[in-house]
């Protein structure tokens, strides 16, 4: 039996404010809270100026919602980025690390790639606000990997009994 | 004591009298084999193990049910409890390397004890080999056997990961086996140690004991015995540690006898059936309670520079790995987990078997998802998993050498951790996020012989060879979750008891090595909102041996691993620092200072004269090691979560404090200016000019970065021209040459005909 839902607690984990004690009483035991997606959907949504339905959260600031478009990726600023099948790094924007000297405004000589080795950090950012949305740690010439595509429907419809927010 | 009059010695009569009149030592007159294929069939056909659509014992009598299971993991963990204590090697003793498990007749895993329980199926594929080779029949399966398995290609993770295996029948019939495992200081090889980077192939590995029987009538055989004894460094650790592991065996049997006495042996058996497919239902419903369905790619890099520091011609190359794990969770909560494009099997230690890559699997399963201790085979059947044939994680060369494939499981498991833990942040469990780990290393190993000057201290010990294998290395940076900071020096991912140990107790058997120091390595924790846990660093000297030899290997080092999430940093990389010819005796005697560690870099040779050795890569080969000669090895930092700039300025004021990162760093990175006393440790902010620093920061990101158009239309014609480091077009070429998917996906992003590589 999941415990109840404790929205106070949920909105802390949100903010990164939930103490160590609770963190290890309350939420990291088994068994989970039933609620906490729905619950966690709704406190995000309240936390954004737009009025799109959140269908999934991508990551601290993007979102998988629905828009008239159909589904999109959007950043909590309010930036469109693309449809939800597409890459949304595809329309991002990107600052590449490579050079050693590159690699030093975060680590410490010896501590960063050997420059020899063309390694490089690709820094996504959201063209809207720069928030930092993303790195990659991956050599020259490498792809540029879709990591995440939800399977929306089959969640909503299948796992949770009823049609996603945006087809109901 | 005879055997004649014990439990098992009435066993023994019971399948001789069987086996004379035509009988077989399966269930209800079958042979294992016909088990195993029964079971390997009504499981596909049913998707339920051996068909099993209902519990009925569970359902019926879950108290009994629930009882049995106690009764048995507790059997399981109470053996590994007291066997530990058998053993000398503080590997076993201090860090607890060693699990113990329980497997049907089949070999199919029942339950497992706590401890290095990435052997969940490991015994499983080993007990299967004999089976499929027809053991039973050929070299025969009796009460009071013993086996011995540490041959990774028939399953087994780690070469000095060595498991003793004894069958456990009653009535004439097999009703189960159980299996224990211990770590090894050394098995014998080219190099010292446990983990040697040295080896290319099987001849230099050690001993393999490739599923042999090892014994009989409780008893190992003098030969075996032997063998241990003048084939491996530390015998006297191999002879303990073997002991640990039949004792542990024999005590897991004695509790299956009486629980067979207690409840009979067809309860036992049905619940051992229903256990397993109790496993497969409770991950598939953990996945639908925990994940959110959908398609997850991440890839790690594993790099290998060993063109200066290999032995072998053919070792003497820089090599990047190209580690992509895509995972599919489905709507029937089963998971599949795909290689497809891995690297290809190579002339070094660094090949990982798939029973490696499954014991990776499950050791991180169990910590994330399965973490209520009732793992077993079940789990297995609940996902698929594809290592590509020829590949670095399921090379089809047993030739090979096996000995380090944990450079491989480690970097392509961040890329599984990072899978999950997108799929717990889409559901909202973001509390279970965990962005990676610092692989464990810099793992310092090698050996040398107490010379003379010691014998006041060890007098029992002079000219005694002494290994030296601390398990520093398994207190590595924890990666950030998605709602606080990583575990500071603390984790090994391949034991969730990770324990460093007491170096003191290190000490006492590396006679002649001693630690001048453990400290903070401050600037190895990955940056982010939320950072990634930190690393330390230590400085070792060598005092009272002789032929002593050294090597570290380290990962990352010339490259990182993988990132973080979510705009998060992998922690830093690694380096290597020895110096040897020093003045450490005469600094000792006037009271000056010696290097404690090399923070900030440089440093460590501020206070020590000789002559010091520094290179950008980690790994080194085993080098001659003098008295007063110093080492110095680093673990990790974890990486980081979120955009840097999100982090609260109090833990950035605290992490300065506390050593986690420089004052300069914090500028550079975190936008965080102020003024440090060092002395005192107190970080005053100036907010203004914080405020200051991070606009600064986030305009740099608006005039740094290019659209994604101009970045790729700049790395397709340096793709197109193939002006990329030898290694790394050496990768893309190799992984072509794997893959046809790969070549295909890597082509087609790049509107490449085939041109470039």
């Amino acid at each position: 039996m999941a415990s109840e839902t404790d929205e106070r607690q949920v909105a802390k984990l949100i903010e990164g404010e939930l103490g160590w004690e609770e963190l290890r009483n309350d939420v990291l035991p088994d068994p989970k809270d039933d609620q906490r997606f729905e619950v966690t959907r709704r406190l995000l949504e309240e936390r954004v100026d737009w009025d799109n339905p959140i269908l999934v959260p991508l990551n601290d600031h993007l979102y998988a919602v629905g828009a008239e478009q159909g589904r999109i990726v959007k950043c909590d600023c309010g930036h469109e980025f693309c449809s939800l099948e597409e890459n949304w790094k595809h329309h991002a924007r990107v600052r590449v690390r490579e050079d050693e000297e590159e690699h030093r405004e975060i680590y410490p000589q010896y501590q960063t790639p050997h420059p020899d080795w063309d390694f490089q950090l690709r820094e996504w950012f959201c063209p809207g606000c720069f928030a930092q949305l993303d790195v990659d740690a991956v050599p020259a010439g490498y792809p540029v990997r879709q990591g995440f595509e939800p399977d929306v429907d089959t969640f909503y419809e299948e796992w949770l009994g009823e049609p996603a927010p945006d087809r109901r | 004591m005879s055997i004649e009059n014990t439990k098992v010695g009435e066993e023994k009569l019971a399948v001789t009298e069987k086996l004379t009149n035509g009988g077989e030592i399966g269930w209800n007159g079958q042979t294992l084999q016909s088990m195993l294929e029964d079971t390997e069939r009504l499981t596909e056909e049913t998707g339920h193990y051996r068909g099993l659509e209902s519990l009925e014992l569970k359902e019926e009598d879950r108290f009994e049910y629930e009882r049995l299971y106690s009764r048995l993991r507790g059997a399981l963990v109470s053996a590994r409890e007291t066997a530990l204590h058998v053993s000398a090697s503080p590997i076993v003793r201090e860090i607890g390397e060693l699990c113990f498990q329980i497997y049907t007749p089949e070999g199919d895993s029942i339950a497992v004890s706590t401890g290095i329980i990435v052997h969940v199926h490991t015994g499983s594929l080993a007990i299967k080999w004999m089976i499929e080779q027809d053991y039973e029949h050929d070299r025969g399966i009796e009460p009071g056997d013993v086996f011995c398995n540490n041959d990774n290609d028939l399953g087994n993770v780690h070469t000095t990961d060595v498991h003793t295996i004894v069958p456990i029948f009653h009535d004439g019939e097999l009703v189960a086996w159980a299996d224990g495992v211990t770590h090894e200081a050394d098995i014998g090889g080219a190099s010292q140690g446990h983990t040697s980077i040295v080896h290319t192939s099987r001849f230099e590995d050690g001993i393999y004991a490739t599923c042999e029987k090892i014994g009989e009538n409780d008893e190992l055989y003098q030969d075996w015995k032997v063998r241990g004894e003048r084939s491996t460094r530390t015998p006297m650790y191999w002879d303990l540690d073997e002991k640990c592991r039949l004792a542990g065996c024999h005590m897991i049997r004695e509790a299956v006898h009486e629980i067979i006495d207690d409840v009979g042996a067809e309860m036992f058996k049905q619940f051992t059936r229903e256990a397993v497919e109790e496993g497969r239902r409770t991950m598939e419903s953990r996945v639908q309670e925990r994940l959110f369905p959908g398609t997850y790619r991440s890839t790690s890099f594993a790099a290998l520079p060993l063109e200066e520091e290999g032995w072998k011609p053919e070792q003497q190359t820089d090599t990047m790995h190209h580690l992509p794990v895509e995972m599919d969770i489905n709507a029937d909560g089963t998971m599949s987990l795909d290689m497809e494009g891995t690297s290809s099997q190579g002339d070094h230690s660094f090949n990982a078997a798939e029973g490696s890559m499954t014991g990776g699997l499950w050791v991180s399963l169990t910590q994330c998802l399965l973490h209520d201790g009732k793992v077993n085979d079940g789990s297995h059947y609940a996902l698929d998993t594809h290592f590509p044939e020829g590949s670095l994680t399921n090379p089809d060369d047993p030739q090979l050498s096996f000995h380090a494939p944990w450079g491989t499981i480690m970097p392509a498991f961040q890329s599984v951790w990072e899978n999950v833990s997108q799929a717990f942040f889409a559901r909202g469990f973001r509390e279970e996020v965990v962005t990676g780990y610092s692989e464990t290393s810099d793992s310092v190993q090698g050996g040398g012989t107490l010379m003379e000057s010691m014998a006041q201290m060890i007098p029992d010990e002079v000219g005694d060879y002494f290994p030296v294998s601390p398990f520093d290395l398994s207190c590595q940076g924890l990666g950030a979750s998605a709602v606080r900071d990583g575990l500071d020096y603390g984790y090994a991912m391949w034991n969730p008891e990770s324990d460093m140990g007491d170096i003191e107790e290190w000490e006492l058997t590396q006679w002649g090595t001693q630690y001048l120091s453990r400290q903070i390595k401050t600037d190895s924790a990955g940056h982010g909102k939320y950072r990634g846990g930190s690393g330390w660093e230590g400085v070792l000297t060598v005092m009272g041996a002789e032929d002593c030899t050294l090597y570290k290997a380290a990962q990352p080092d010339v490259t990182f691993s993988k990132a973080g999430m979510s705009g998060g940093y992998p922690g830093s990389t690694k380096y290597a620092v020895r110096a040897h010819d020093t003045d450490l005796a005469d600094r000792a005697r006037e009271g000056e200072p010696y290097p404690t560690g090399d923070t900030p870099p440089g440093s460590f040779e501020e206070h020590i004269e000789g002559d010091v050795t520094r290179t950008h890569r980690g790994n080194y080969f085993p080098k001659e090691y003098d008295n007063h000669d110093l080492m110095h090895f680093q673990m990790g930092g974890g990486p980081g979560w979120g955009d840097p700039l999100e982090r609260p300025l109090a833990k950035v004021v605290a992490d300065v404090e506390e050593e986690i990162y420089s004052p300069g760093t914090v500028e550079s990175v975190y936008g965080v200016v102020g003024e440090f006393d060092e002395k005192n440790r107190e970080f005053e902010l100036d907010e203004a000019a914080t405020d200051e620093a991070r606009e600064e920061i986030r305009e740099r990101r608006r005039e740094e970065s290019r659209t994604f158009e101009e970045f790729y239309e700049d790395e397709r014609e340096r793709v197109k021209d193939g002006d990329v480091a030898h290694q790394v077009a050496e990768m893309y070429v190799d992984a072509f040459d794997i893959s046809e998917a790969f070549e295909t996906e890597f082509h087609e992003f790049w509107d490449l005909d085939g041109s470039g590589f």
